[in-house]
């Protein structure tokens, strides 16, 4: 009976607008991918994706009252990872990750270790001399404390065996102008920042699986020796009491999006890196991803 | 000639029917959103976003950027008439701009405002058309360390802003930095004096503090003697500035204009510094400083000029470099990208008509603003002379949508009241706002880059003497401590600027 009384709603979703929460400011990354999917989302399914910002602490503002909404799959919220993996172990916020259920990741913007032009860093071995020679006089610009870019400083400085400085910055305009005026000695960010810089700034080692389309030249940490595929995912939740059908309705849909040609062309041409992780594979890519990110937070003071 | 060759193209790009049509619309509405208190660029760019997809690329960002310099255009007004900066960079423009409304001058406030920023958004576009390039490189010399001495300079400044006792003006800034204190510790991660509210763990926004303490607190201020407001609507005089005001106008203009543009290409802050420092300069060189913060018109032409310049000249490091320098940029970028262009420093050859094209629009929506709102000029005076019970619930419902549409959350709400009140206080205890705010602005830039600085080089303070750039800047701070502090002048500077009522 139960079945009987859910099906026809459910073949129908959507049947009104879609909101979509984004936890960071208008024209970060997570809203500008919402922004694109919003009018694949239009296109194939007849239906708004209403894309409302509430950006505060992190993303930890939105994401603390996510099941405060109704489960009924016409609020979603955009995730993302590490974030709600390393917010509750820093212990500053009002949510525990168990509390944000995950129905599908669809793209991450790969860790990349970047230099401006005029660097005499060339290569990643290069960096790596020069770590070891210069130890703390080295500098990473990040963005943000206990952050993703914090995580991956402190694993890059595992991988080469140094004691480099991590610095951390609020926002994007103040690091990029540090990197391109040379106050720093490289940013420990995402691909995306070289790809808008090109030109100006040089990536030396990207944390993808494989080698980017848009820079075949620049190799992977894997290649380098280094396990190590990250970055920043996103992927968006939904409130814990929405029921199991329509979690794995919300993830169809989300993976229908993704292969759309023209929607796929666009995310390349921004850096976003596709990926698929459906509903069903949840469970284990969340216990693998949190596995590892404990085991940094770990060397990082911030987990026991 | 090959900047002819360029402006040639940009303005056959911007004047082409479509292009200027969305440039209108632009400043209009960012007219609009500018003259409604706290209802700021970024909600409307944000809003407005997902209806510029069917629109051409270029004709979208002229659009987005119009609504962007329209808005700190618009802010102006509120600041004037109501004693509401519309943005922060328009604090500085409710002190004497507002007293020029209550002594009848409200015309001349609203018509000055519209010609010095004519004047300097001109000045700037030029300057980004001829130096864009060599300008954005200057700006990255800039280091965590000359960043930390601009801000001392700043703050030393801010000292100069108010007409009052010096203790006062102090206590205001101290007090501008501990609020400015709130919220998540960058180097720690810690979250300092937030109480455990989500809500303040990325500290107070500037907005709630702005609208309260000057927009509530005056509101309460004024119910409180109902009867006096009278007295400020029917001696409206002349709404044009005459020949002598141009005149006395002119030389303070020329210099908002040059100091807005010079700061506006530093990444965070410009416009507020840039405003205030003009007013600053005003005041220092003026023959009569005890004029100031009661109605001098130079008071509102040299830092409406500044702000104006410097919105303009931040486009320089989003146009070369790719670098955010406020919210509004970042979203700017995000517009790009979702338009399928990449921002940065290939724009310039990758699209040279959109670069161009977005330069020319900025004077083409300048040359539209002016003739937009000159002639706007007589009715918003006639908005005064609205009954007091109809205005000023109007104002508070505008402030408090205003205010909640910044995060889309009720605790900025419920913080803008309570700052209506300590505002309200301050009046009573004639504390000037303006030094509070700008403590509260420069101060947790101050602190990052002190931070920033001292990590960069492993904890040796000779850092800041050693850079020349940061150590010309607190020379100058020195100085100027100097001048405010040493008790000769300090004699007559009380002489000078203690008010006589």
């Amino acid at each position: 009976m139960a079945a009987s009384m859910a099906l026809p709603a459910r073949a129908a979703y959507p049947e009104k607008p879609v909101r979509m929460i984004i936890a960071f400011a208008p024209g970060g990354e997570s809203d500008i991918g919402a922004r694109q999917q919003q009018i694949v989302f239009r296109r194939l399914f007849g239906q708004e994706m209403v894309i409302e910002s509430k950006a505060g602490a992190g993303g930890a503002l939105a994401w603390s009252t996510l099941n405060t909404y109704p489960g009924d799959g016409y609020t979603v919220m955009g995730t993302n990872l590490p974030h709600i993996v390393l917010q509750p172990l820093e212990g500053n916020v009002q949510y525990k990750t168990e509390d944000i259920t995950n129905v599908h990741f669809y793209q991450y913007t790969p860790d990349a270790i970047i230099v401006r032009a005029e660097s005499p860093l060339k290569t990643y071995a290069d960096l790596v001399k020069a770590s070891k020679e210069g130890q703390d006089r080295v500098t990473f610009a990040g963005s943000g404390t206990n952050s993703a870019n914090h995580v991956a400083h402190t694993r890059l400085n595992r991988l080469m065996g140094t004691k480099t400085t991590y610095v951390p910055f609020k926002g994007t305009g103040d690091l990029v102008s540090s990197v391109l005026g040379g106050h720093v000695t490289a940013a420990m960010s995402y691909n995306t920042l070289a790809l808008t810089q090109k030109g100006k700034m040089r990536m030396l080692a990207v944390a993808s699986e494989k080698r980017l389309a848009a820079f075949p030249d620049v190799p992977t940490f894997k290649e380098l020796g280094g396990d190590w595929v990250d970055g920043a995912y996103r992927g968006v939740g939904v409130p814990k009491s929405t029921p199991e059908d329509l979690r794995k309705r919300i993830s169809d849909i989300f993976s229908e999006i993704n292969r759309d040609p023209e929607f796929r062309q666009k995310m390349a041409d921004g850096g976003f890196e596709l990926i698929d992780v459906t509903y069903d594979k949840m469970p284990a890519f969340m216990a693998e991803r949190t596995k590892a990110y404990l085991e940094i937070a770990r060397m990082m003071g911030l987990a026991k | 000639m090959e900047l002819l060759a360029n402006l040639q193209l940009g303005f056959g790009v911007a004047l082409a029917g479509t292009n200027i049509l969305y440039c209108f619309v632009g400043v209009l509405l960012g007219t609009l959103i500018g003259v409604l208190p706290g209802i700021g660029p970024v909600a409307t760019i944000a809003m407005l976003l997902p209806a510029t997809f069917v629109l051409p690329p270029v004709s979208a960002l002229i659009m987005l950027a119009g609504i962007y310099y329209g808005a700190s255009y618009g802010g102006s007004t509120t600041a004037i008439l109501v004693n509401l900066p519309g943005e922060v960079s328009s604090v500085v423009t409710c002190l004497d701009g507002y007293q020029m409304a209550r002594n009848g001058h409200a015309g001349k406030a609203l018509a000055i405002a519209a010609i010095g920023s004519f004047f300097a958004g001109t000045v700037a576009t030029l300057l980004v058309a001829a130096f864009a390039p060599p300008l954005a490189e200057l700006a990255l010399k800039f280091g965590p360390a000359d960043y930390f001495s601009l801000m001392v300079l700043g703050l030393i400044a801010a000292v100069v802003l108010a007409h009052g006792s010096l203790i006062k003006a102090v206590a205001m800034i101290v007090l501008g930095l501990l609020v400015g204190l709130i919220g998540t510790d960058v180097n720690s991660g810690v979250a300092r004096y937030s109480f455990g509210l989500p809500e303040l763990i990325d500290g107070v926004g500037i907005g709630p503090i702005a609208m309260g303490i000057f927009g509530f607190g005056e509101i309460i201020r004024n119910l409180e003697h109902g009867q006096k407001r009278d007295v400020f609507v029917k001696k409206v005089t002349g709404l044009m500035p005459t020949w002598q005001d141009l005149r006395i106008s002119a030389l303070p203009i020329v210099r908002g204009t040059t100091l807005g543009s010079a700061l506006g290409i530093l990444p965070g802050g410009g416009p507020i510094l840039g405003s205030f420092s003009a007013y600053t300069l005003e005041k220092k060189l003026s023959k009569d400083p005890s004029r100031f913060g009661k109605g001098a018109i130079e008071g509102v032409a040299a830092p409406e000029s500044a702000n104006n310049a410097a919105a303009q000249t931040s486009f320089i490091p989003l146009l070369t470099l790719g670098i955010p320098s406020n919210p509004v940029m970042a979203l700017m970028i995000g517009a790009m990208i979702i338009h399928g262009i990449q921002p940065g420093p290939q724009i310039m050859t990758a699209k040279p008509d959109l670069f161009w094209g977005m330069i020319a629009s900025m004077w083409v929506g300048n040359l539209l603003l002016v003739v937009l709102n000159l002639p706007m000029i007589g009715m918003w005076v006639k908005l005064l002379t609205l009954e007091y019970r109809f205005l000023y619930p109007a104002i508070l419902i505008f402030c408090c949508i205003g205010v909640y549409s910044i995060n889309n959350t009720w605790m900025d709400v419920i913080l803008a009241a309570g700052f209506g009140f300590i505002g309200y206080l301050f009046g009573k205890l004639d504390c000037e706002a303006a030094p509070l705010l700008l403590g509260f602005v420069l101060g947790p830039m101050m602190e990052e880059n002190l931070r920033r600085a001292l990590l960069l080089s492993r904890g040796d303070p000779a850092v800041f003497v050693t850079r020349p750039i940061s150590a010309t800047l607190l020379v100058l701070a020195v100085l100027l401590l100097i001048i405010v502090a040493a008790p000769a002048v300090r004699k007559k500077r009380e002489e000078t600027f203690v008010e006589e009522e």
